[in-house]
């Protein structure tokens, strides 16, 4: 088909972006005098071609004559030295393709039409043909991007050349089968690299399973008489995945953990806690489902998980982050019979921002790996978009910098939703899906894209990494399948039970649901697909986006999809819940897998992890302290970690929804606040507070209590907020390295050990959580010797509580001129793994210790205080101590403060130590008294609100600077980002 | 002890509405294809004192609703498809080739039309603003902002016509959260928007003077400050900024500050924000 190619260039008058975006690309080093950019969309028409005057009526739909051009199949004439076009790769999701393509066949109904856009870049400026090359890699993402560049005199008077990116497979779409009577040898490479295939002779992508585990699926085969076809080992691959299974967390671990971590030590806790809690539980769903739970009020209940998408967005930044924050709003719509997602969270550890190493994938410098600013720039972009686009606010989240992270970017995306807790005697939290029941798949259609994802974060970044792993989001499909799943189709009762396809695709929601009612039975092909010849192996677990798995009752199927035409939401039943025990697969009408669902999802075979521990010595700092600190002071609050990184959170709309209480930004000097609270049920008084801790630079020094300082800031900052001990959960994501090495088992003991002394101290109980164990580039250097980057462990936990009464919170900035200064609970000598050590260029050795015992008590207090008004504003000691804490609380309040600090500690340890369990709390001198007496000996006053200068005496004058300039220094080093 | 607030609305329509009840005139409020910010719309209006019913454009595509059962027509916020196109742009081709007629027989009755944000850009594609001489031409755009990203941040406004939505209104404290909301037109075009009185708000500065074209006060760009406007007949608003995403005071940005500052003055703490002017006026047009 596809006879007829129009080209339609859009390009405006007067572009008001033109100097902001010639200016960022002069800043990356082009010498550049105009970067102009024109909208291109390549139209193909099946059947019938559009005349001159169809074209300019697509013309104007799709350009805005007050402010733009087109032209249709002519090439816009402007001055320019290059041209540069980036369209997308085949198959890749096209966005705004899409959406112009409805209009037009909107505006010419019958129409058959494909729309695919690009971008052209009309360079002006001398440029050498490396650094336009450059430029050109700087413009577009090979993994996803398809780029032609010109020169004026190529480009002539006919422009750029017509392509039209359709994709065409030459597969076999059969299922073979693989004999798996093969040496051991052939047996580990077909777990590695994949399954042959029979036409291209090229393997496949990783199954990562291992030898046991292929011996175990070798056995079940023996005994069912036969071989496997292909679809039965992907589907046992992807479902038996680190990434599903979470084997190294549910593995024996040495003699002492016979349970394995996750029920030993996260499972064990909630379990405790919620016992000891009683009718004060405020768990409804743990681990079980997509999202943990916890009750908001008698009517409503909250939700809330965080995911990783870490390796898709190392190879594209922007894709990878907006596939992940759609992909946990899914979690969150999966959760029960659906939650509405009311808030976004993120965070993204990368390298170094001005950073560019030269590392590589491959030998001989092939497949270089993006730079850390092309990282952050591609997460920042990806999750703002599918929040913004999706209507949820993101408020919370942070950015960390280390270069461990060059190689593996960590892109962490959570959601919190919200539902009433029972809806006409239903309870909203439970699904069932019984035999009988349609499977029905809804969203987005079916295509290659994603395939081996799951598989595929489960292995180390290297040079075998497939490249079908990068996908698009496409929030719009998203929202309108959101909109009539969570607004109308559950409160019509009309399915049973529903869960979100993520990794695995259909092969695993489809096999996780029929554990509902123990069976199930697909027709593969009746899935939609986005193009024709996928095998029916890349059908079932093809993580394609934007799709929901539901079970819906026969008699209300007429229901269900006519409702899902009237909102155009593609949905199509693809087979039928059973109770057979068996997950049966068929394409047409042939069989290709039956697998005893018991085999499928207990089938693989256990493991017993050995761990080991070595405690490591590092350095401690050697200079004296400095006779004064300004400039201490000053270098401090200018690093990454430390530093405001609003560039960020003023791309994402966090006032969405009407909810916005405390936002990303507190006070009149605009800090960021590590803790934020949001209404999520208009007209309750109540809101939801969330927070997080994270302390990599700890891990390597003691992961124990970096475990506990992660758990005590999560806390620390809801608690800030006046949210009550009692009304706060937590959540976990261990992100680890190396994970098939003893000692970086060791690290992981000991820090899941801290999660369950920690939590159960403070009844927190953890509701839901994620890992993600093999965060490693193995490449090479420029000269190719072999190179390993391993984040160092990283464990974020994030914690979520209601708000009794959001009007009686405080925000972190100082108020009122003459307000007094306390500083809540004990500083000591503890700065290993601190920001300062890092500034003195040292690790040293003394991470801080937490009593939760000693801590818990006063933070119950100190929450009264603030809910009955005593306190004008609270503000947690985190990462850079109480100096960068008091700077922020000047900064944000725009007033200075005169204060004396004890002397039993060296100054500059005392002000940077970042011993837990602080907070710098303003009260009022009105409150005085009444304070005092509700925190006793835990708040020492240290002085008041006054002036324009942060001023700090100990036995002598430690500082004295302009809160202007502190300011200046928190908020210069990302201004131009 | 300082406790000197009063409890918050616990909910709306009976406890809030502290005027009187709600008009039976009903506002229809359009939904589908990405617009999101249909549920705090809602929750405005009916604060204000109209009920109003969430409907997806489909719907009146297809009949199933009618449009002139509705004296009210909101355009809200969201980024329906996904700005793909221009922002606005696809779901104003979507309404003018589908419901074009209804559309004009509603704006030709008594009827009032508001589009926020999305909506604005919505109202501007079709030509419901400024829509001289009922034209409906496309006079005015709201382009890419200058900085060339999705900005949000709460922005202050002032009143720069007395008509019914501006009545009674000193300045409005809210968010914008947008990425195209840089008005531009015509030189003749903002000459007939001045001399016909159509700039309905601007962005200021906190004291209410101009924001003259400064970042961030003025924060997308936009020709003159305009932040919003009304079309010719006066009965059609569209507006960048979100009111009612501000609409208790502890939605605004500076409320930890001014309730300290309110409590020591022995001040009570209100429960709703100045933002609920705007919509009080839409709601006291059908008193």
């Amino acid at each position: 088909m596809a006879s007829c190619v129009h080209r339609i260039e859009v390009h405006y008058t007067k572009d008001p972006r033109l100097k902001t975006r010639t200016d960022r690309i002069r800043s990356l080093g082009f010498p550049v005098s105009e970067l102009n950019l024109i909208d291109v969309y390549t139209i193909t028409s099946g059947l019938h071609d559009f005349s001159a005057v169809d074209l300019n009526q697509i013309g104007l739909q799709l350009c805005n004559p007050v402010v733009q051009e087109f032209l249709s199949d002519q090439p816009t004439l402007i001055n320019f030295d290059y041209a540069i076009e980036v369209g997308f790769l085949p198959g890749v999701t096209d966005n705004v393709g899409t959406t112009a393509r409805q209009m037009i066949e909107d505006f010419f109904p019958g129409a058959e039409v494909a729309v695919y856009t690009s971008q052209l870049f009309c360079v002006s400026g001398k440029l050498s043909s490396g650094l336009l090359q450059n430029l050109a890699s700087t413009l577009a993402n090979p993994l996803v991007n398809r780029v032609h560049v010109k020169t004026r005199q190529e480009y002539g008077i006919s422009g750029m050349d017509r392509v039209v990116p359709l994709v065409q497979l030459h597969e076999l779409p059969v299922a073979g089968e693989v004999d798996l009577n093969i040496d051991d040898q052939e047996l580990s490479r077909l777990g590695k690299e994949g399954i042959k295939d029979p036409l291209t002779h090229q393997r496949r992508g990783p199954l990562a399973l291992d030898l046991a585990q292929l011996h175990a699926i070798r056995n079940y085969f023996v005994i069912q008489g036969r071989s496997p076809r292909d679809v039965e080992l992907e589907s046992l691959a992807q479902t038996w995945s680190e990434h599903c299974k979470h084997t190294i967390f549910a593995s024996a671990m040495d003699e002492d953990v016979p349970d394995g971590l996750y029920k030993t030590y996260i499972q064990a806790a909630t379990n405790k806690i919620r016992k000891e809690k009683g009718v004060k539980d405020i768990c409804l769903t743990v681990f079980t489902d997509n999202s943990g739970a916890i009750i908001f009020d008698d009517h409503f209940l909250v939700t809330h998980k965080v995911e990783t998408h870490n390796s898709p967005s190392a190879l594209d930044p922007f894709g990878g982050a907006l596939t992940g924050i759609v992909g946990v709003n899914r979690d969150t719509i999966g959760f029960g019979l659906g939650a509405k997602p009311c808030i976004n969270v993120y965070g993204y550890c990368v390298g170094d921002p001005e950073s560019d190493p030269a590392l590589f994938r491959g030998r001989d410098k092939s497949n270089p790996i993006l730079s850390p600013r092309r990282i952050l720039d591609g997460v920042v972009h990806g999750v703002g978009v599918g929040g913004n686009c999706s209507g949820i606010p993101t408020p919370q989240g942070w950015v960390y910098f280390d270069n461990r992270y060059v190689g593996k970017p960590l892109v962490f995306a959570g959601t919190v939703g919200v539902m009433p807790r029972e809806l006409a005697g239903r309870k909203l939290y439970e699904k069932q899906a019984e035999p009988g029941d349609l499977i029905v798949v809804a969203g987005g259609r079916v295509g290659k894209d994603g395939i081996h994802g799951a598989t595929f974060s489960s292995e180390a970044l290297d040079p075998g990494s497939p490249v079908t792993a990068v996908q698009i989001g496409d929030p719009i499909t998203q929202k309108k399948l959101s909109d009539v799943i969570v607004k109308e189709a559950r409160d019509l009762g009309l399915y049973r039970s529903i869960t979100d396809n993520g990794a695995g695709g259909i092969s695993c929601s489809v096999a996780e649901m029929a554990k509902e009612c123990n069976g199930c039975r697909v027709s593969l092909e009746k899935v939609p697909l986005k193009y024709p010849g996928m095998a029916p192996w890349e059908i079932w677990i093809s993580e394609s986006q934007e799709r929901m798995t539901l079970a819906v009752q026969p008699e209300n199927l007429d229901a269900f999809m006519e409702l899902m035409v009237r909102r155009e939401v593609e949905a199509m039943v693809i087979g039928e819940f059973s109770d057979s025990g068996r997950c049966i697969v068929e394409f047409h009408g042939d069989v290709v897998m039956d697998i005893e669902l018991a085999f499928l999802h207990d089938g693989l075979p256990k493991k017993h992890l050995a761990s080991r521990y070595t405690k490591k010595i590092y350095p401690e700092p050697t200079s004296p302290c400095p006779d004064r600190l300004d400039a201490t002071l000053l270098a401090v609050l200018r690093r990454r970690n430390i530093c405001s990184k609003e560039f960020v959170s003023v791309q994402y709309d966090h006032t969405v929804q009407g909810g916005h209480v405390l936002g990303p930004f507190q006070g009149k000097g605009r800090v960021q606040a590590m803790a934020t609270l949001t209404k999520v049920v208009p007209g309750s008084r109540k809101g939801v507070g969330l927070s997080q801790g994270m302390f990599p630079s700890y891990s390597e020094i003691d992961p124990y209590r970096m475990a506990a300082a992660g758990i005590d800031t999560a806390i620390r900052g809801l608690i800030g907020l006046g949210i009550p001990l009692d009304a706060i959960a937590i959540l976990d994501n261990f992100c680890w390295c190396s994970s098939d090495d003893p000692e970086r088992l060791g690290q992981l003991k000991r820090a899941a050990k801290g999660c369950y002394d920690v939590s159960t101290a403070f009844g927190t109980p953890f509701i839901s959580g994620k890992d993600s164990m093999y965060n490693d580039f193995s490449g090479y250097d420029a000269d190719n010797n072999p190179v390993k980057v391993s984040v160092p462990p990283t464990l974020l936990i994030s914690s979520i509580g209601i708000h009794p009464d959001v009007v009686t919170s405080v925000s972190i900035d100082a108020k009122i001129e003459g307000d007094l200064v306390y500083l809540v609970g004990t500083t000591k000598e503890e700065l290993g793994g601190s920001e300062y050590f890092a500034y003195l260029g040292c690790a040293g050795n003394i991470v801080p210790e937490l009593d939760p015992g000693l801590v818990k008590a006063y933070y119950q207090r100190l929450t009264n205080t603030i809910l009955h008004g005593l306190v004008a504003s609270a503000c947690p000691v985190t990462r850079g101590g109480l100096g960068v804490t008091l700077g922020m609380v000047a900064i944000a309040g725009q007033l200075g403060m005169d204060l004396f600090v004890p002397s039993a500690i060296r100054p500059d340890y005392f002000l940077f130590s970042e011993s837990l369990g602080r907070f710098i709390v303003t009260v009022s001198s009105d409150n005085r008294l009444a304070f005092e007496q509700a925190l006793g000996e835990d708040a020492v006053l240290i002085g008041k609100v006054t002036g324009s200068n942060l001023r700090i005496n100990g036995t002598h004058l430690l500082l004295d600077v302009p809160v202007s300039e502190l300011e200046n220094a928190y908020k210069t080093p990302f201004k131009e980002y | 002890m300082n406790a000197a607030h009063t409890p918050l609305t616990t909910f709306p329509g009976k406890d809030t509405a502290s005027g009187p009840g709600l008009v039976e005139e009903k506002a229809l409020i359009m939904s589908g294809f990405g617009i999101n910010s249909e549920m705090e719309t809602q929750e405005v209006l009916l604060r204000a004192g109209m009920g109003s019913d969430i409907v997806h454009i489909n719907d009146l595509i297809d009949g199933r609703t009618k449009l002139r059962h509705y004296r009210l027509m909101v355009f809200p916020g969201g980024f329906s498809y996904g700005d793909d196109t221009g922002a606005g742009n696809a779901f104003a081709n979507r309404v003018r080739n589908n419901l074009w007629n209804d559309v004009k027989e509603f704006i030709e009755g008594d009827n009032l039309v508001l589009g926020i944000c999305n909506g604005f850009q919505i109202l501007a594609n079709l030509g419901l603003v400024p829509a001289f001489d009922r034209g409906f031409a496309r006079d005015i755009a709201l382009m890419p902002n200058r900085k060339g990203v999705l900005e949000c941040r709460f922005v202050t406004l002032k009143p720069a016509a007395a008509n019914l939505w501006t009545k009674g209104i000193e300045r409005i404290c809210c968010p914008v959260a947008h990425g195209e909301g840089n008005f531009t037109c015509s030189p003749d075009t903002l000459c007939r928007l001045r001399k016909q009185e159509m700039i309905a708000f601007t962005y200021c500065r906190e004291d209410l003077s101009p924001a003259n074209g400064e970042y961030p006060y003025n924060p997308n760009g936009s020709v003159e400050d305009i932040a919003g406007i009304v079309s010719a007949d006066g009965r059609v608003l569209g507006l960048m900024p979100h009111p009612e995403r501000a609409m208790e005071f502890v939605n605004l940005y500076d409320w930890p500050l001014r309730k300290e500052q309110m409590i020591r003055d022995g001040m009570v703490v209100p429960d709703e924000s100045l933002n609920m002017q705007l919509f009080r006026n839409i709601v006291d047009y059908f008193r």
